[in-house]
């Protein structure tokens, strides 16, 4: 596949493996040659972004409509940025200044979307499962932004993109995702993700923000296969990357969590813990970043740091998953 | 009233321990005979044979939304749908809007009910005003209105003091409290119960310990004031054995299990057969939640050794808007009288339990763990004397699942596209015909 494969010839792009996914909800349906579909077309779309004039028509005269029923800064840009520079029409909802505050339910809300004409609805949702409740009710294309404490399957991919551009690969590495597990759709996408490309995840936390059953003996694929730890340390040693996620400063202090300080001694990422992983290892974050608290500075903006180029790459993630749920690769 | 000769039937009368081929012959609203070919040239004939005939089922946990949710359900719905899942006797929840905290909500219950006639309504009184936990209701006043418990159901009296307070007069009374058993400070938000599955659906979770808690702390008070406690709609395996301890010590405690924690597990919300992936299944969504497999089989066991008293519905309907939402959004409750029968009919038929002991536990069961036969002599058998209620329905007979033909205006339900087995053929209550099956295209 080339950049000029996905101007002209859209079916050239596909590769060996086709694309049969109309929606795109989580990461835990697709195979490890879907995700390395997305990942190779990722980074042509990489290449688009990099030209002087970065367009490449192929969603001309296709509408994607946002739908944020949450707060996002990157998220909702990154897709807005995707969208527009592959020449689709993009429209932003938020829950605020629509009819979702007069009332509207959430299928409602889907459907006069779709009426209106968009083929692709990207929506972020503070319920677990409301995207799959949309997309049951759609025509669209649905493509989840992030649902609850469920999935938020193009973070995982970004992440997994930024990681493979730097160390060659995914497959065989140890990668480490520390802090509130419980409540992280990041952590829930990545867990699948990663240990679908081959690597071995561990996931590390202080004991009331690690999810029941998480890291135990996996029955019939229901949860990902996983290593779960309370020990920081433990979780870094010998780890090919780290992903530090965001705590929420409310929940600091309560049952669910220790004060800060007391968070920042034990599951921050400093440049003394860094000792531990392993040569040229990587430190990620989804953002956005409590300094200070699950990162210190100078590990955010230190050389490992891959915080920045994430929020890049999840531009050409996003063009790639809006380019394949649109037909586009098939 | 014409009389009703019902013949040819395998009755089931765990009550008076009949479990026989004979006739039953139902004059002037009561059970007039039972026994080996009965005649009575009068009587109308309703022919039973390779059916079942049992007394009418009861069911203690009924929400029947009169007065205020109606376009959840009405009495009149309610009971048809009392009707068509062959129950003659059900206990209203006293959750409407206004709640029965009050006589005369229990009165106005009372008067759509004998207005309908396809079921006797059997009220629930609330523990405390307005069902907020702050004040008692006034439960003298309620149990002279009628009431045959005191329930704060959907609800737990988190305040230890006024449960006892309730509980000492619930004594005084000779009524049992029925208790919503779940500590609302460990439920915190949770929607399904905490687990595996509620790990992979993102999901908060509330724990089963929630529960058990809830129900240690209320056998306690039991004990202190030696009250009548019944511990509704159980779902763990741990709760289940501190019933059985505290049964094993004396302690008046009786139980209720619902079919849908029998039946079901937490995978339930994520799987559902009309629904390709994650289902995130609103109408598996329900308080206590669906619980774990060993806690589903537990409770099960339970109900068979008689730990738990008996099987009630906690029928729960609601309106699609209500379900048709976000999970969390989404109303806790399961319309359950028209699948009760045909879930347990399931159970028998996967060998977990003995057709007569179902149906034990939807009649005698019921009947003896709140003494209702002090206030319906001969309820829930067909002693003579009883009244004219029983069941005719074929056990062996598996029917699919379309809650679009459901009486009940609630047709939400899990169990949607799902077969079961034992299908009710008629009700009969106060010697009339109330429900009869029609076969559908």
């Amino acid at each position: 596949m080339s950049e000029r494969a996905i101007e002209a010839r859209p079916s050239a792009a596909a590769g060996a493996t086709a694309w049969r996914h109309h929606h795109l909800l989580d990461v835990d349906t697709l195979s490890r040659d879907e995700i390395e579909l997305v990942l190779d077309t990722a980074a042509e779309m990489r290449g688009i972004l990099e030209r002087s004039v970065p367009r490449a028509p192929a969603l001309r005269g296709v509408a994607v409509v946002t739908l944020f029923y949450e707060a996002s800064t990157r998220t909702r840009v990154s897709f807005e940025l995707a969208a527009k520079t592959l020449g689709a029409d993009v429209v932003n909802v938020s829950a605020t200044g629509s009819s979702i505050e007069k009332g509207e339910s959430l299928v409602d809300t889907v459907r006069t979307i779709e009426r209106l004409g968009a083929r692709v609805i990207v929506m972020r949702h503070a319920s677990a499962g409301a995207p799959y409740l949309a997309a049951r009710n759609t025509a669209a294309s649905l493509v989840n932004g992030g649902d609850g404490w469920h999935a938020h399957p193009t973070q995982a991919l970004l992440d997994a993109f930024t990681i493979r551009r730097h160390l060659g690969r995914v497959d065989g590495l140890r990668i480490a995702i520390v802090g509130d597990i419980l409540h992280s759709r990041v952590a829930r996408s990545n867990a699948w993700l990663l240990t679908t490309l081959g690597a071995q995840v561990v996931l590390c936390g202080p004991p009331p923000m690690l999810p029941p059953g998480m890291g135990g003996v996996a029955e019939d694929d229901l949860l990902p296969p996983v290593q779960v730890t309370t020990d920081l340390d433990a979780a870094l040693r010998g780890a090919d990357a780290v992903m530090a996620l965001r705590i929420q400063l409310e929940r600091m202090g309560t049952s669910e969590a220790p004060v800060s300080r007391a968070y920042a001694r034990d599951y921050g990422l400093t440049v003394a813990r860094l000792q531990e992983l392993a040569p040229r290892a990587l430190v990620l974050h989804p953002g956005p970043m409590n300094e200070g608290v699950e990162i210190s500075p100078d590990v955010a903006h230190g050389a490992a740091s891959l915080v920045e180029e994430q929020v890049q790459n999840g531009v050409a993630v996003r063009m790639a998953v809006l380019y394949l749920v649109t037909g586009k690769g098939a | 009233m014409r009389a009703l000769l019902v013949r040819g039937g395998r009755v089931i009368d765990p009550a008076s321990a009949v479990d026989a081929r004979v006739d039953v012959l139902l004059r002037d609203g009561t059970v007039a005979a039972v026994g080996p070919a009965l005649a009575d040239p009068g009587a109308d004939v309703l022919d039973a044979t390779g059916a079942v005939v049992a007394p009418g089922f009861i069911d203690l946990h009924t929400h029947l939304r009169e007065p205020g949710d109606e376009h959840k359900e009405t009495v009149a719905s309610g009971l048809a749908a009392a009707a068509a899942g062959g129950f003659t006797t059900v206990c209203a929840m006293p959750n409407t809007r206004p709640p029965a905290d009050d006589p005369a909500v229990v009165r106005t219950v009372l008067e759509l009910a004998s207005a309908s006639g396809l079921a006797r309504v059997l009220p629930i009184g609330a523990v405390t005003r307005d069902r907020a936990g702050r004040a008692l209701a006034d439960l003298a006043e309620l149990a002279a209105a009628g009431c045959v418990a005191f329930s704060d159901d959907g609800a737990y009296v988190a305040d230890a003091a006024l449960m006892r307070s309730a509980l000492e007069w619930a004594r005084a009374l000779g009524v049992p409290l029925s208790d919503h058993c779940e500590d609302p400070a460990l439920v915190r938000g949770g929607t399904m119960n905490e687990g595996p599955v509620s790990a992979r659906l993102g999901l908060p979770g509330a724990p089963g310990a929630a529960e058990v808690a809830a129900v240690a702390r209320d056998l306690a008070l039991a004990a202190l004031t030696d009250a009548h406690l019944h511990i509704a709609h159980v779902s763990t395996a741990a709760a289940c054995d501190l019933i059985a301890t505290a049964k094993a010590r004396g302690l008046h405690v009786t139980a209720e299990v619902t079919p849908h924690h029998c039946f079901l597990t937490e995978r339930a919300v994520m799987e559902r057969a009309d629904v390709e992936g994650l289902a995130y299944d609103t109408d598996a969504r329900v308080n206590p939640p669906l619980r774990s497999e060993s806690d589903r089989r537990a409770c099960l066991e339970a109900l068979r050794a008689g730990v738990i008293d008996c099987v009630a519905t906690d029928h729960a309907p609601h309106a699609r808007t209500d379900k048709w939402c976000e999970f969390d959004r989404a109303a806790p409750g399961i319309s359950g009288l028209e699948t009760a029968l045909g879930v347990l009919g399931a159970l028998v038929a996967q060998g977990a339990l003995d057709l007569p002991t179902a149906v034990a536990r939807l009649t005698a069961g019921p009947a003896r763990a709140w003494d209702l036969g002090r206030r319906v002599p001969g309820i829930g058998s067909l002693r003579p004397g009883a009244p004219a209620d029983l069941v005719v329905f074929d056990a062996a007979r598996e029917w699919m699942v379309h809650p679009a033909r459901f009486r009940s205006r609630g047709r939400n339900t899990p169990l949607a596209g799902r077969a079961l087995r034992g299908l009710v053929l008629t009700t009969v209550h106060g010697g009339r015909v109330v429900y009869r099956h029609e076969e559908q295209g």
